[in-house]
């Protein structure tokens, strides 16, 4: 067990429960969630579509859609292809822009949702991050900022900060300048050595590491000879990457002492406690949100009876009890 | 719906209703009917668990169809539903599809229903017409069913296009329901020769207003797109088609850019009004 993995909790209903299966509560940098299952960025919008179809209060909390300073529309279309497991998206940042998520987005999101939201924010330079920062910076609905240095899907930014320890650093200090809120750094599976790119972060005054992001791919349509996706390539997800998202929780785990987000094909209780076991505190579930929109709320309902069947009482005790 | 983890609902008053029509639903469905109605064409006829609970699909919406070995779900477009008994006509175009083609009556699909924007039979006025090209004559069906029983003096006219006359689909579904029904084939080896967009042409010519409709709705492919937007004198919506990932509004996967900002043609979409297409 390391360090992290037995931060105390103040909640004294939880310490009391200690029946296998009761105690799905974890603390992700200094906020308590019910449940560590969190529908990751880009597959959950700004969450009240989906309170029309569950209470979406069940959720541990949500990442919601990457927002950049000024709206985009993103890339062209086709930028969805299906792949063996899971889909390659080239969506590229849509979204309304940080002015209009504050001033709309999270006053519908107030109405539906108690709990805090996690924002996850994108750029394409480091003012970009601290503008969008200090946009959000002031609303009290979200508890975490996620900060994205690892998007596929546009050029000039995105991906090419997390692929670079230095750029990762300077966009991770940056922010740190502007926010008191804990600020989580989602880096991309697209590197060499990931540990290196999060011990950076951690250096740089990061309070965790978000991983992974999508991995680079393609698909050729083999009636038109052409890219399936308009820009040629964009991010897989879904099961199929699982393994490789696993690996890489159980690097970075070892290499950092601050809280790791797991994420990468999650789609069952079962895979939220393996993340889990990596070393991940909290589990991000994306793809699977678009195949099945109630399948966070089933995770959810689904985790007591996956602890019973692997002997747990207590979900916050397993963080990171594969690491040898 | 109830929290599993809280147990009972956050107080947080209703949550509003987002969507014109019933929200969208996960259900079963076993397929009582699956074979070829034309060359290239099947109907598919599934019987709904549970239905909607007495709310109705809009024409023009679709259901996400889970398709068994594949990740992502597909799209078909409603043909008609009434009672909890789903109709839909496709064509086998892809792994999807194909699938779909060879099922059997008594297996069960997951669907997601039902899905989208669809057309306003509100707008038809006395004398719309509907232009179908294609599989995209079969969502047509269910809005001349709606359009007629909100307004049964309405003149239907329904100008459809295939390619060959083996191809026809729902002509005699269209002329039970009282349309005027013209059929247009490529080879000229049924109906018309040439394009179901040609038929705009007849009614404007020597109309009296020099439009000849209050209001056309179509669905088909592009080129016929294209010919309608050069020959339309009135107003009117397309039903278009884009790759999707979720289906439901999430993944911002088939956003088009509209005169009104984005559509995603999944949750805003598929059906766009004629006034807000960019056409580029």
């Amino acid at each position: 067990m390391t360090e992290k993995s037995t931060a105390k909790t103040k909640d004294s209903k939880a310490k009391a429960s200690r029946t296998e299966g009761k105690n799905t509560a974890v603390t992700l940098c200094g906020i308590r969630l019910d449940n560590p299952v969190i529908p990751a960025s880009g597959t959950f919008g700004y969450g009240y579509e989906f309170a029309q179809y569950y209470d979406i209060n069940c959720l541990g909390t949500f990442s919601f859609k990457g927002t950049t300073l000024e709206p985009r529309f993103g890339n062209p279309t086709p930028r969805i292809a299906e792949c063996q497991s899971g889909l390659i998206n080239s969506v590229g940042l849509q979204n309304p822009g940080a002015h209009a998520v504050v001033s709309e987005e999270l006053p519908k999101l107030a109405k539906v949702f108690k709990k805090k939201v996690m924002a996850n924010v994108s750029g394409f330079s480091k003012e970009d991050y601290v503008e969008t920062v200090k946009i959000l910076e002031a609303t009290e609905q979200i508890g975490w900022l996620e900060i994205n240095i690892s998007c596929p899907n546009v050029h000039g930014g995105g991906m090419a900060f997390g692929t670079d320890p230095k750029a990762a650093a300077e966009i991770t200090k940056a922010v740190r300048g502007v926010t008191k809120k804990p600020l989580i750094i989602k880096l991309t599976p697209n590197v060499t050595d990931i540990t290196e790119i999060a011990k950076a972060c951690e250096e740089a005054g990061a309070d965790g590491i978000s991983l992974i992001n999508t991995m680079l791919g393609m698909r050729i349509d083999l009636k038109t000879k052409r890219p399936v996706i308009a820009n040629t390539m964009g991010g897989y997800s879904g099961p199929g990457v699982f393994p490789v998202a696993l690996r890489m929780v159980y690097q970075v785990a070892r290499a950092v002492k601050i809280p790791v987000v797991g994420l990468g094909g999650v789609s069952s209780a079962e895979n939220v406690i393996e993340m889990m076991l990596a070393g991940a505190t909290a589990v991000q579930v994306g793809s699977a949100n678009l195949v099945n929109p109630y399948a966070c709320r089933d995770i959810v309902s689904d985790l007591p009876r996956a602890m019973r069947k692997c002997g747990i009482g207590t979900l916050e005790k397993i963080i990171g009890a594969a690491q040898l | 719906m109830t929290c599993p983890q809280i147990g009972k609902k956050a107080n947080l008053g209703p949550v509003p209703k987002l969507e014109k029509g019933c929200v969208m639903k996960k259900l079963d469905a076993i397929i009582t009917e699956n074979k070829e109605v034309a060359k290239n064409y099947l109907k598919m006829v599934l019987e709904v668990s549970g239905g909607l609970g007495g709310e109705e699909v809009l024409p023009g919406q679709f259901v996400n169809i889970e398709i068994p070995g594949l990740y992502l779900r597909r799209p078909i477009s409603v043909c008609n539903y009434e009672a909890g008994k789903l109709t839909l006509v496709y064509k086998p175009v892809g792994s999807g599809t194909e699938h779909m083609a060879g099922m059997k009556p008594g297996e069960k699909l997951d669907l997601l229903m039902p899905l989208g924007h669809g057309f306003d039979p509100a707008k038809a006025g006395e004398r719309p017409v509907l232009i179908g090209g294609g599989a995209g004559s079969a969502p047509l069906y269910l809005l001349a069913r709606t359009i007629k029983a909100a307004n049964p003096k309405a003149q239907i006219t329904v100008l459809l296009g295939f390619n060959e006359k083996a191809e026809v689909l729902l002509e005699a579904e269209f002329r039970a329901l009282g349309a005027d029904v013209t059929v247009y084939t490529v080879d000229g080896s049924y109906g018309t020769k040439g394009f179901a967009a040609d038929g705009l042409d007849s009614l404007t010519q020597g109309a009296a207003d020099a439009v000849g409709y209050t209001y056309f709705y179509a669905c088909g492919p592009m080129p016929m797109f294209r010919a309608i937007e050069a020959k339309a004198k009135g107003d009117g919506e397309y039903s278009f088609e884009e790759r999707m990932g979720c289906g439901f509004g999430a993944c911002m996967g088939c956003s088009h850019k509209t005169k009104n900002g984005y559509k995603r043609i999944c949750k805003d979409g598929p059906v766009l009004s004629r006034g807000e297409i960019l056409w580029d």
